[in-house]
């Protein structure tokens, strides 16, 4: 490994390693605009420019290679100067409209105005004038006055999506950032460009005028959309006098793991944020009706609680691989403690969509292979949850848990009609709400703390941003009352506790808990090939 | 002054040269026959010791740079850069027009030295003419056995193909050239890799300019001592320089590198028009720094220019008289650069536009204190910043008309609007004053 200087300090780092990331790995910063890590090198910014010995002049930090001996200084005078020449130029025909800006508060120019340039515009000619606010796909809004082009984008979907929307156009001062004619920027990954855009010239038109990035609490966990378990960062605010309207989620981002979706993530995950606050049961029902939470609870043990101690056999737990493995594995012991036999996680049930080879995965479901791992998927002696449901149609269950798993209204009817106790644990609102025996709130991912074991078997922390609305309660605390309502107490653990009982199981998984995932998570067994 | 053989030239004006016969009757094709009996290493280090220097501007010695092609099994390529578009420069164009057999015996001795069985001449699309006749020459070359399979009996096989580019003045820097014939926007490529070692559809690939590619034949035929001896130290061979602007001949005369400035502009073109006096020279194409008349007597080869804080670039000289307005040369220059600047690299996109438009209000007679400082200023800014050259060609040019005509430019920064709306002859009172 090539040995070098970087402001006097010496850093050792892999041969190839470009003078960006050698700095980054001793806490020195050298500002850039186009280079971006999952990305081929543009060097068009001119922002990295470093000094470095024996060079007769500055040189791109982003497209020189370490060397042994070479000696960098990333703050020369010479550098200093050029620095600010890049950022005076970047501002030049810049519009300068940060109060009406999305990015304000989380923009390059900002940042780095108050770092290398600080001074007032030198240009007493008029502004460059391009078009502002131009939709150039379902998500996305571009304002080319804004842009420093950086061609991320451009690159973004040449290299990654390869659907090459974008281009630029024209020469000079003139050049701008564009669809190619005829194109829309509607790939599955094109909210990416907004993440990429180290300026507000790609706004997402969904977060648009929202919020300002400042008032939004970062919580670095998983996204829920698929199998896939991309690591996101998830934007919530709950303060009622810088917010507007009800909504408590206002958007998912990318966080980088290379080991799951590098930089990226979908469209499709990204906006499955707004299922946080939309279409949610926040209050529990009995017979269709509005319940407080402890009446419900009464109801199902008034129910439920005689029919499952008099037959065990006759009673089942329909889990969903929507539920995260603290839930899964508190439903599986209280189904124990009942004596009951028939659980399972409801695999053949779950939502499936087209994969693309990427990162988008058939299995919409964040823990399919955690319900799998956990013993509750397909096996011998248990039915899988279609066979589960028309055995209860037929009749042959007095009591059924439905937890997590959204049923058709019919299905609902039938089995009312047939099932004695037929209880749902519902997170959102569905047509056949009303038709369950009683039917109990339950909070969503983003609400608690816990474990998800991605399509490789990764296992990831999966974080608490917000309060359960209303008085829904995170999976694992429910299994927890309901045994306290059915007779079959289970020990007050959360999902710290949950989770080490589980990792115990196992010696693959043994030296895990869940602050050891980190904010990376951690392979729970020999990983699946993709 | 001594006296120049023609070489490069030697053809023009000869119609029958366009043709296969005529020029192999003038003597071409001796120096590809010649080389076709060497080896390969034999023909390059005849060049390396003939000292050919780059004629597309940068005077990089040709064999160092062909030394650098990078060693593969796959495709490699030469291009040849005939995208001539340096303000002032009229050489490329002449030879292609007049003599297509030459640049074409030039490709295929150096294909030949460099292993390359394919060949691009990337032709500026304005030169209707000159593609028509290299087309047209190279068809013929493919019918007499000079290009395709099997060149002249030597089992060597040599594909060349014409491409009228479709481009702009960067189309001529040769990443940009090689951009621009892969199909995409004309914007030259980060550097390193080099294109010797990754160039064009990501191959090892060598970027000659015509002039250099013309001069490797008679290198051949007159080995590398003669050749040397018509030029100066570490510049062999004889040079195309053009002359425009205010000259009494103005024109392209092939000369030894050992003429200088002031005999180039006075004895070979006639010195200034009647009653005019010379005020600025620039040597080497609109890009190069300007010189006074003062420093005329230097040597027009690569070094000698280079010391005197200027280049031979693509050694166009374009005289300016005592009744130019060095104010408004400076702007003209900027508009061009401001419009030819690619757009990728900020201090150049920016730099070049924003120096053009102080210097339209300077021009238009708005003119504030501190402008020519400001652009001084920016210039700094630009050079040495960028990914290619543009940039620089833009800043190093208006640094020096500024710093050796400061008292014009401040006096019309002063000025206002009055000299703006004057203008001519009293333009010029006020810059003297």
């Amino acid at each position: 490994m090539p040995k070098l200087t970087i402001d006097g300090r010496e850093v050792e780092v892999p041969a190839g390693t470009n003078l960006i990331e050698a700095a980054r790995s001793l806490g020195v910063e050298i500002p850039h605009f186009c280079y971006h890590p999952g990305l081929s090198v543009a060097g068009n910014c001119r922002m990295c420019l470093v000094e470095i010995e024996k060079a007769p002049k500055l040189q791109i930090a982003c497209n020189t290679a370490v060397a042994e001996g070479m000696a960098v200084l990333t703050s020369s005078d010479k550098v200093k100067k050029a620095r600010a020449g890049v950022m005076e130029f970047l501002l030049l025909n810049h519009p300068i409209d940060c109060p009406i800006c999305d990015c304000a508060g989380e923009c390059y120019l900002q940042d780095y105005y108050m770092d290398h340039d600080l001074k007032a515009s030198r240009l007493e000619e008029p502004k460059n004038k391009k078009l502002k606010a131009q939709p150039i796909g379902e998500h996305v809004m571009l304002d080319k006055e804004r842009c420093v082009l950086c061609t991320r984008c451009v690159r973004f979907t040449d290299e990654v999506t390869k659907t090459h929307e974008l281009g630029i156009f024209g020469r000079g001062s003139g050049e701008e950032i564009g669809l190619a004619p005829g194109a829309t920027l509607d790939n599955a990954y094109s909210a990416c460009v907004v993440d990429l855009c180290p300026v507000g010239a790609l706004t997402d038109r969904d977060f648009r005028f929202k919020s300002r990035p400042w008032f939004l609490k970062e919580t670095e966990t998983v996204c829920t959309g698929c199998a896939m378990g991309c690591n996101v960062v998830l934007n919530t605010n709950t303060n009622p006098y810088n917010k507007v309207g009800e909504a408590r989620s206002y958007r998912l981002f990318p966080r980088e793991n290379r080991e799951v979706n590098g930089h990226w993530m979908c469209d499709e995950g990204r906006y499955s944020h707004k299922a946080i606050d939309q279409g949610r049961l926040a209050n529990a029902l009995v017979g269709g009706r509005p319940a407080g939470l402890d009446e419900a609870m009464h109801r199902v043990a008034q129910l439920a609680g005689p029919l499952a101690k008099a037959a065990p056999a006759r009673a089942a737990f329909l889990l969903s691989p929507q539920l995260t493995n603290e839930a899964l594995l508190a439903f599986r012991a209280l189904a124990a403690s009942l004596g009951v036999a028939q659980v399972e996680a409801g695999l053949d049930l779950r939502a499936e969509g087209a994969a693309d080879g990427f990162l988008i995965q058939a299995d919409r479901n964040p823990n399919s292979r955690g319900a799998a791992d956990l013993g509750l998927g397909p096996r011998a002696g248990v039915l899988g949850g279609k066979d589960l449901l028309k055995a209860a149609e037929e009749g042959k269950f007095d009591v059924l848990f439905v937890v997590g798993q959204a049923l058709p209204e019919a299905r609902v009817q039938a089995l009312a009609g047939k099932v004695k106790a037929l209880v749902g644990l519902l997170s959102h609102e569905a047509p056949g709400q009303a038709l369950y025996h009683a039917a109990l709130p339950l909070a969503v991912a983003a609400e608690q703390d816990g474990s998800f074991t991605n399509v490789r078997g990764r296992m990831q922390r999966s974080r608490k941003a917000l309060g359960p609305l209303g008085d829904s309660l995170p999976g694992w605390d429910l299994a927890q009352r309901l045994g306290s309502a059915l007779g079959a107490p289970q020990p007050a653990e959360g999902p710290a506790e949950l989770f080490a009982r589980m990792a115990a199981s196992s010696p693959a998984t043994a030296h895990l808990t869940l602050d050891s995932l980190g904010t990376l998570g951690a392979a729970s067994a020999a990983p699946v090939p993709a | 002054m001594e006296p120049s053989p023609k070489y490069l030239t030697r053809n023009f004006g000869n119609p029958a040269a366009l043709g296969f016969d005529g020029y192999s009757a003038a003597g071409g094709y001796a120096g590809l026959k010649k080389a076709l009996a060497m080896t390969p290493q034999e023909i390059i280090d005849l060049v390396k010791a003939g000292n050919l220097r780059g004629r597309g501007g940068a005077g990089f010695p040709a064999a160092v740079k062909w030394g650098f092609l990078g060693k593969t099994d796959g495709p490699k390529y030469l291009c040849v850069n005939a995208d001539e578009g340096e303000p002032g420069t009229v050489k490329d164009g002449p030879l292609m027009e007049n003599d297509p057999h030459q640049l074409i015996e030039g490709i295929a001795i150096a294909c030949f030295a460099l292993g390359i069985r394919q060949s691009y001449i990337y032709i500026r699309g304005e030169f209707y003419k000159a593609i028509r006749i290299v087309e047209k020459a190279v068809e013929e070359a493919y019918a007499k056995g000079v290009l395709g399979k099997n060149v002249l009996g030597s089992g060597f096989s040599l594909d060349v193909a014409v491409h009228p580019g479709a481009g702009a003045y960067i189309c001529g820097e040769e990443t940009g050239l090689l951009s621009s014939l892969e199909g995409k926007k004309g914007m030259p490529k980060l550097k390193p890799p080099f294109p010797a070692v990754k160039g064009l559809y990501g191959a090892p690939t060598i970027v000659n300019n015509v002039e250099t590619l013309a001069c490797v034949p008679h290198i051949l035929t007159l080995g590398a001592d003669a050749w040397n001896a018509l030029g100066t130290e570490k510049n062999g061979g004889t040079k195309i320089y053009n002359v425009c602007g205010h000259v009494q001949r103005p024109g392209y005369h092939e000369l030894r590198h050992s003429v200088t400035l002031r005999e180039l502009v006075y004895d070979v073109c006639g010195g200034p028009l009647p009653g005019r006096t010379v005020k600025g020279v620039v040597p080497g194409g609109s890009s190069s720094p300007i010189l006074l008349p003062s420093e005329m007597d230097v040597r027009m080869d690569f070094d000698s220019l280079g010391k005197a804080g200027t280049m031979l670039g693509s050694a166009a000289v374009i005289v300016m008289d005592d009744r130019t307005s060095m104010v408004r040369a400076l702007d003209n220059l900027l508009h061009f650069y401001s419009h030819e600047s690619c757009g990728q690299c900020t201090p150049c996109r920016e730099g070049t536009h924003w120096l053009y438009l102080i210097s339209q209000r300077i021009v238009n007679g708005e003119g504030r204190p501190g402008d020519v400082d400001r652009m001084l200023d920016i210039c700094g800014n630009m050079v040495g910043n960028t990914i290619c050259v543009l940039a620089d060609a833009a800043a190093l040019p208006t640094q020096s008309y500024i710093k050796k005509f400061r008292a014009e430019f401040d006096a019309y920064a002063a000025a206002g609007r009055r000299i703006a709306l004057v203008g001519g002859a009293q333009e010029k009172a006020v810059a003297h004053a």
